[in-house]
């Protein structure tokens, strides 16, 4: 049997690593979400966000002394834009129009009219009741993406794919849990885009596997690991130049995008980069797994026939 | 010099792009922007019934919308826009605000349904009626009156043998809606207001206030989102100058790996975007900044969907089939592969959109036009370009689509 494909690593018999690392990567994951959680933004977590573009390059220091003088001391803002000239200051309380007008009258009478901020206020039972949403939005929208590569294709590639774009998924608020960045509403927007990328790559692969087992036969499982191994091979430039384009783009709105939308293609530069992992190193040996194990007992699998 | 099929490509290119410059500037002053964007205040209210009150009812929930917008309208505010959201919600976006606590102020105040006397005095409130007092009638004169009843029969007495003569006006806010007289004393809880000359439609929204007054709800802001016009200019800037920029280099890259099919996906690309937007103004979307990301990220879909077949038609080429056949087999199999992708984009793109709310929804919507319009630019009209120039035999060199001569095996 041959693919006519240079097989440059072979994927299948070192599968046990990756599964490895990615076990372990999910255990830290969850230790973190236990004993840390998620730093969650004002979307999640009632509060009151002010983001305010200040028109002139600015400190930490400088914008903390300015909110003391007006009677926030405990406050700690952070600094972004291109020319730190943008300041986000997160408070744990719900403030009214007089007090985040108080907050805004200081930077203006500091800095000038050029202030001009976004001041965004949530309340705990709609923080909580986002937080939930999400949660039902991933799971129906994997069971939805599950039942249509069910159909499509069959039922072991459902559930490899499922795994992988749920593991991916979970990456992304791991990484967020262990480093610590902020999760907000557009995060939400950033896991679902990861989901809908992740099985992008794992059908185009899964789809070459289809084929390739269409064409050939595999009779024991050191072919079905080569065939799965030449499918890998034969899709890696795609997946490697569609990874990098999209991740230009990511790249390039994390810079010189606006700092409300940063957190969000954070997200999903990390989604993109497991997806793209997971793809050929999880999704794939995992199907070689469920397949094998229909090799090995034929007959047991079989449904009896009425 | 040049085949007739090379003609008609570069005519189709060169009309596409001369139409795509020339409406560029009309559509993009189309583009309706979300407050993300162009400044402005967003509140989102939980509506709750006063102590004692009933339930808030999807009607109450409407209606008091209605008063909303009847109460923005009457400051003289741009185009609100109040939608109602699930069982008692109320969404309220102000475009443009720059006195915010002004606005506040007045959304947040209670439905203020009054009965006055001449002199100014409020004789009843709308806590005085009964739940959905007022009713909609015809006289024998096949006029509309509205009926109302009230609570206290006693009171109504009082208050009636006061006026009797004279009018006693129906006031919304401050506002004078209704100033019927009162003929006799009324001893009794219900009574009935003679509209004149006034439509059914008039009638109609009498009764509405009416009901509305004996119904008031309390609203508890939930969420608020306050955009100066500056900041949300600036994030318009930035994020578009990023996607503009990351762009330009993805379609860059294209032509440098995947050549002649990198080329055609360079304009069938910028085909899409100009599409795109066109979409959104025709389906009278709000772009919001996530939309934005969503749009650049459709961007990288399309731009995958361009690659798959540009590495399926390597593939074929390197197997040692013709131009012709290898774009013909290229095509069929990569059609399905990006199909079946697309589909579970928009499978959780409709996710997110029947879930999410606010900017989420938007992300969502712009996700699934941004699919569409891709399959037509990105599978079909690039195929059709494509076409075009293989059977031109101009470019029938390998290099032409990034294959060296040495990968090709004999058949």
């Amino acid at each position: 049997m041959n693919f006519d494909t240079k097989i440059r690593y072979d994927f299948v018999k070192n599968r046990n690593k990756y599964f490895m690392f990615s076990i372990g990567l999910t255990l830290v994951g969850i230790i973190s979400l236990i004993l840390f959680q998620l730093n969650f933004g004002v979307d999640f977590k009632a509060g009151t966000n002010i983001d305010v573009s200040i028109g002139q390059s600015v400190t930490q220091q400088d914008i903390k002394t300015t909110l003391d003088e007006a009677g926030f001391p405990d406050e700690t803002p952070t600094i972004g834009g291109a020319n730190n000239d943008r300041a986000t200051i997160r408070f744990n309380d719900i403030l009214d129009q007089e007090q985040s007008a108080k907050v805004l009258e200081a930077l203006k009478a500091k800095y000038g009219e050029d202030v001009s901020a976004e001041v965004n206020v949530v309340s705990p039972d709609l923080a909580q009741e986002q937080g939930i949403n999400t949660i039902w939005a991933i799971l129906i929208a994997s069971l939805g993406i599950m039942l249509y590569v069910m159909v499509r294709f069959e039922w072991r590639f459902a559930l490899a794919s499922n795994i992988s774009i749920l593991y991916d998924s979970f990456v992304v608020i791991a990484i967020f849990s262990i480093f610590r960045f902020e999760v907000d509403l557009p995060f939400i927007a950033a896991v679902l885009t990861t989901l809908g990328y992740s099985i992008n790559d794992k059908i185009v692969i899964f789809d070459r596997i289809r084929e390739n087992l269409r064409f050939s036969q595999h009779k024991n499982e050191e072919q079905l690991a080569h065939l799965v191994n030449a499918s890998i091979w034969q899709t890696m430039a795609r997946n490697l130049y569609t990874v990098l384009t999209v991740v230009i783009v990511t790249v390039c709105i994390f810079f010189l995008g606006s700092p409300s939308i940063k957190m969000f293609s954070l997200a999903l530069l990390v989604g993109l980069v497991s997806g793209a992992y997971s793809t050929v190193f999880i999704a794939s040996p995992l199907w070689f797994l469920f397949k094998r194990k229909e090799k090995q007992k034929p007959k047991a699998a079989a449904k009896p026939t009425p | 010099m040049f085949g007739k099929r090379i003609v008609a490509f570069l005519a189709i290119v060169v009309v596409a792009f001369a139409v795509m410059a020339g409406t560029s500037p009309w559509l993009l002053k189309g583009v309706k922007l979300g407050l993300d964007l162009k400044g402005g205040f967003e509140v989102l209210y939980e509506a709750v019934p006063y102590e004692g009150g009933v339930a808030v009812t999807p009607e109450s929930l409407k209606q008091t919308a209605n008063s909303l917008q009847k109460r923005v309208d009457a400051s003289g505010l741009v185009e609100p826009e109040i939608t109602t959201e699930g069982a008692n919600r109320i969404r309220v976006k102000l475009p443009g605000v720059e006195n915010e606590e002004e606005v506040r102020n007045l959304l947040a105040k209670p439905i203020n349904l009054t009965f006055r006397a001449p002199d100014g005095e409020i004789m009843l409130t709308g806590t005085d009626f009964v739940e959905n007092a007022a009713g909609l009638e015809f006289n024998e004169l096949n006029r509309p009156v509205v009926t109302i009843k009230l609570k206290n029969a006693k009171k109504f007495e009082e208050v009636t043998s006061k006026l009797v003569g004279q009018t006693m006006s129906i006031y919304l806010d401050e506002q004078e809606i209704s100033s019927p007289r009162v003929n006799q004393v009324i001893a009794s809880d219900s009574a009935v207001i003679e509209m004149g000359n006034s439509s059914t439609q008039e009638a109609r929204e009498l009764r509405d206030l009416i009901n509305m007054g004996s119904l008031p709800l309390k609203l508890e802001e939930k969420y608020t989102n306050s955009i100066g016009a500056k900041l949300g200019m600036e994030s318009l800037k930035d994020t578009v100058t990023a996607g503009i920029l990351g762009s330009v280099i993805v379609l860059v890259f294209m032509i440098i790996i995947f050549r002649l099919p990198g080329f055609v996906a360079a304009i069938t690309i910028i085909t899409y975007a100009w599409l795109l937007i066109l979409v959104q103004n025709l389906m009278n979307a709000t772009l919001t900044l996530p939309g934005i990301a969503a749009f650049v990220l459709g961007v990288g879909m399309a731009v995958d969907a361009n690659i798959i077949t540009a590495e399926r038609i390597k593939e074929e080429i390197r197997s040692g089939k013709s131009m012709l056949s290898s774009l013909k087999a290229g095509s069929k199999s990569s059609f399905r592969t990006i199909m079946d992708a697309n589909i579970t984009g928009i499978i959780s793109s409709a996710v997110l959109y029947f879930i999410g709310d606010g900017a989420i929804k938007g992300f969502a919507l712009t996700m699934i036009f941004s699919i569409l319009v891709s399959i037509v630019t990105n599978i079909y009209f690039a195929r059709f370009l494509l076409d075009m120039l293989v059977r031109s035999n101009r470019f029938m060199k390998p290099g032409y689509y990034g294959v060296k001569e040495s990968e090709i095996r004999e058949l």
